[in-house]
């Protein structure tokens, strides 16, 4: 019989890594290949900044520099979020094509696929943001804070958004089909960024939907964006709630305990899912 | 011991609101060192639920499985090393063009870079795909699908094969195809375990045969075993008229030797004894009682017989995919 290929050396470090190689290039081509990914997680970034502009600004009375600052980390939050979406998406259909019973037949790290597959999240993610930045520039948008500061507050975003992708991977392995995911995650995502400070000051919302949104990690995130980005107009009233009060400790508490809790439940829910 | 063997596998799931499913119940398999075997049954027999115990997708309610004495579900990831999976739908990336897919595969195998490029250029031209290796798999017809999924299988050129349904659902000359491809990879030594619905693949690919249902395995044997296991000659007819089934099973009570089995709506057949005998009595009885006849005749058992008469129903109950067997 022809011999069996062996594998080269290495460890489990080292084929962790390249397994996790892999999947994210595996992921990159899925957006090389289908640009319509890419095309629609960028042009909605752009139309919520141009329609909350142009509809509330006008509407919405904020001190200093007006809507369109208060605005922006407002719609980053949302966005990378929402981005985070696509790993819940594509595991569910990975799931329903087959291709995960491959890798699981395969000698790999499942933990890698996860890997690659909230790694393609980032990479959406980091370009979504750009493009939303620019388009934000172009409006009105402005940095009131140093660079330093600045790339804290977008690491905080993709931080965030890279914890929550591990959340929907999970809930997208544990769904009937993809279409499920895509539906529920808009039932879960449209009250966790709406019913925040992103939007509107939480201050002026009735006293039920302002306590959810100063516990909201959400509100969190936007303040923390808001902070770093020299965005928050004067004269804000910050809610007594201790996430309110320390926003960037909450997120990064709330990325924490996303990342404890979802890894290794993902991890072991890909063991042992098959079509 | 086999190079593959399974002991007492048992898997239930419970799925909500219905009553629990033995998909294994009890099911024991030996297969041995180069040979190929076939697991023969219908839907929902247990064939997929077997292949995914022993390719370490899910892991048995009680049992145990062993391949090449390597417990499955102690060290899933040996097992891993020493299998190619090849499944019912083409598992390859839509997006990847089929030689990326091959690539993928070796480096997930850790080949490395290089001899995973070489091996995929190896894999590409085998299974005949130069031409559309460039182009993504979501372009590919039915048949191609399936073979870059099988090459996938092939990567490591792995000492086990698995092969659920390799065929189901593609055309005959796809399926034609296929059967010339996997001949070629058994006669290197390769021991493959296939699962299959259609008996002439079994009959046509397998060295030894292992009749499922219910979870089990009901019968095992070449498949000249299994039919001479059944006895002789078969009568088989075929009424014009459905309603007229009763009365022609009648018939058929009187000269076979056995019980009458009806294989569809229309067509019963019975074993029989002294073959031309019993052919023209029932063909006489027929028309002497009114009894239209679209087909009559004798023949040999097939491993549909061995199947009907192992389990008391036909091995194939889904007609389109009877016809697209055919």
């Amino acid at each position: 019989m022809s011999t069996t290929l062996k594998p080269i050396p290495g460890n489990a470090v080292t084929r962790f890594v390249s397994d996790g190689a892999v999947t994210t290039w595996r992921n990159m081509m899925k957006i090389i290949r289908v640009p319509e990914i890419l095309l629609f997680s960028l042009i909605q970034p752009i139309m919520f900044v141009l329609l909350f502009t142009f509809v509330f600004g006008a509407a919405i009375d904020i001190p200093g520099d007006g809507y369109t600052s208060f605005l922006m980390a407002g719609i980053f939050a949302q966005t990378v979020v929402f981005g985070s979406t696509y790993s819940g998406s594509a595991m569910a259909q990975d799931l329903k094509d087959g291709i995960i019973d491959r890798f699981r037949t395969l000698p790999m790290s499942g933990a890698a696929v996860l890997v690659g597959r909230t790694n393609g999240d980032l990479v959406i993610n980091t370009l979504s943001m750009l493009v939303m930045m620019g388009t934000g520039l172009l409006v009105g948008w402005r940095v009131n804070s140093s660079p330093l500061e600045f790339l804290a507050g977008v690491a905080l975003l993709l931080l965030f958004s890279y914890a929550f992708s591990w959340v929907m991977a999970f809930l997208g392995m544990s769904v009937k089909s993809p279409e499920i995911i895509n539906n529920a995650s808009f039932l879960i995502l449209f009250p966790l960024t709406f019913i925040s400070n992103a939007f509107v000051p939480s201050e002026n919302l009735p006293t039920p939907l302002r306590i959810f949104a100063e516990w909201n990690p959400v509100s969190a995130l936007v303040q923390s964006a808001r902070e770093l980005f020299g965005n928050v107009p004067p004269g804000t009233i910050v809610g007594d709630a201790w996430p309110a009060q320390n926003p960037i400790a909450t997120v990064l508490i709330g990325v924490a305990v996303l990342l404890v809790i979802f890894v290794p439940l993902s991890i072991r829910k890909f063991a042992t899912i098959s079509r | 011991m086999a190079f593959i063997e399974a002991i007492d596998l048992v898997k239930t799931y419970s799925p909500k609101g219905s009553p629990e499913v033995r998909a294994l119940d009890g099911l024991n398999l030996e297969v041995q060192k180069g040979s190929v075997t076939a697991l023969l049954g219908p839907n929902g027999a247990g064939k997929t639920t077997t292949v995914k115990a022993l390719t370490t997708l899910i892991k048995p309610d009680s049992g145990s499985a062993f391949i090449d004495g390597v417990d499955v579900a102690a060290d899933p990831q040996a097992i891993r090393r020493m299998i190619g999976a090849s499944g019912q739908y083409a598992a390859v990336d839509q997006n990847l063009t089929g030689f990326e897919n091959l690539v993928m595969v070796g480096r997930l195998y850790h080949l490395g870079a290089r001899v995973a490029r070489q091996r995929a250029t190896e894999l590409i031209e085998l299974f005949d795909l130069v031409e559309s290796q460039n182009r993504t798999v979501k372009g590919y017809s039915g048949g191609m699908r399936r073979r870059i999924d099988l090459a996938g299988a092939l990567v490591i050129r792995p000492p086990v094969l698995f092969l659920d349904e390799p065929t189901t659902g593609l055309d005959p000359r796809s399926r034609i195809g296929l059967w010339e491809v996997i001949e070629q990879l058994v006669t290197d030594g390769t021991t493959v375990l296939l699962t299959t619905q259609y008996l002439e693949e079994a009959d046509r690919l397998a060295d030894s045969i292992s009749v499922i249902d219910n979870g089990r395995v009901i019968a095992k044997g070449t498949a000249d075993e299994l039919k001479a296991s059944v006895g002789g000659l078969r009568v088989a007819v075929t009424v014009v008229d459905e309603v007229q089934i009763d009365a022609a099973r009648a018939i058929l009570n009187r000269f076979g030797s056995g019980e009458p089995a009806v294989l569809n709506g229309r067509t019963l057949v019975v074993p029989v004894s002294d073959g031309p005998v019993a052919l023209a009595a029932i063909v006489s009885a027929a028309a002497t009682e009114g009894i239209g006849l679209h087909d009559a005749g004798m023949r040999r058992p097939t491993l549909d017989d061995v199947f009907l008469q192992l389990t008391g129903h036909a091995a194939e109950i889904d007609e389109a995919e009877k016809e697209s067997a055919a």
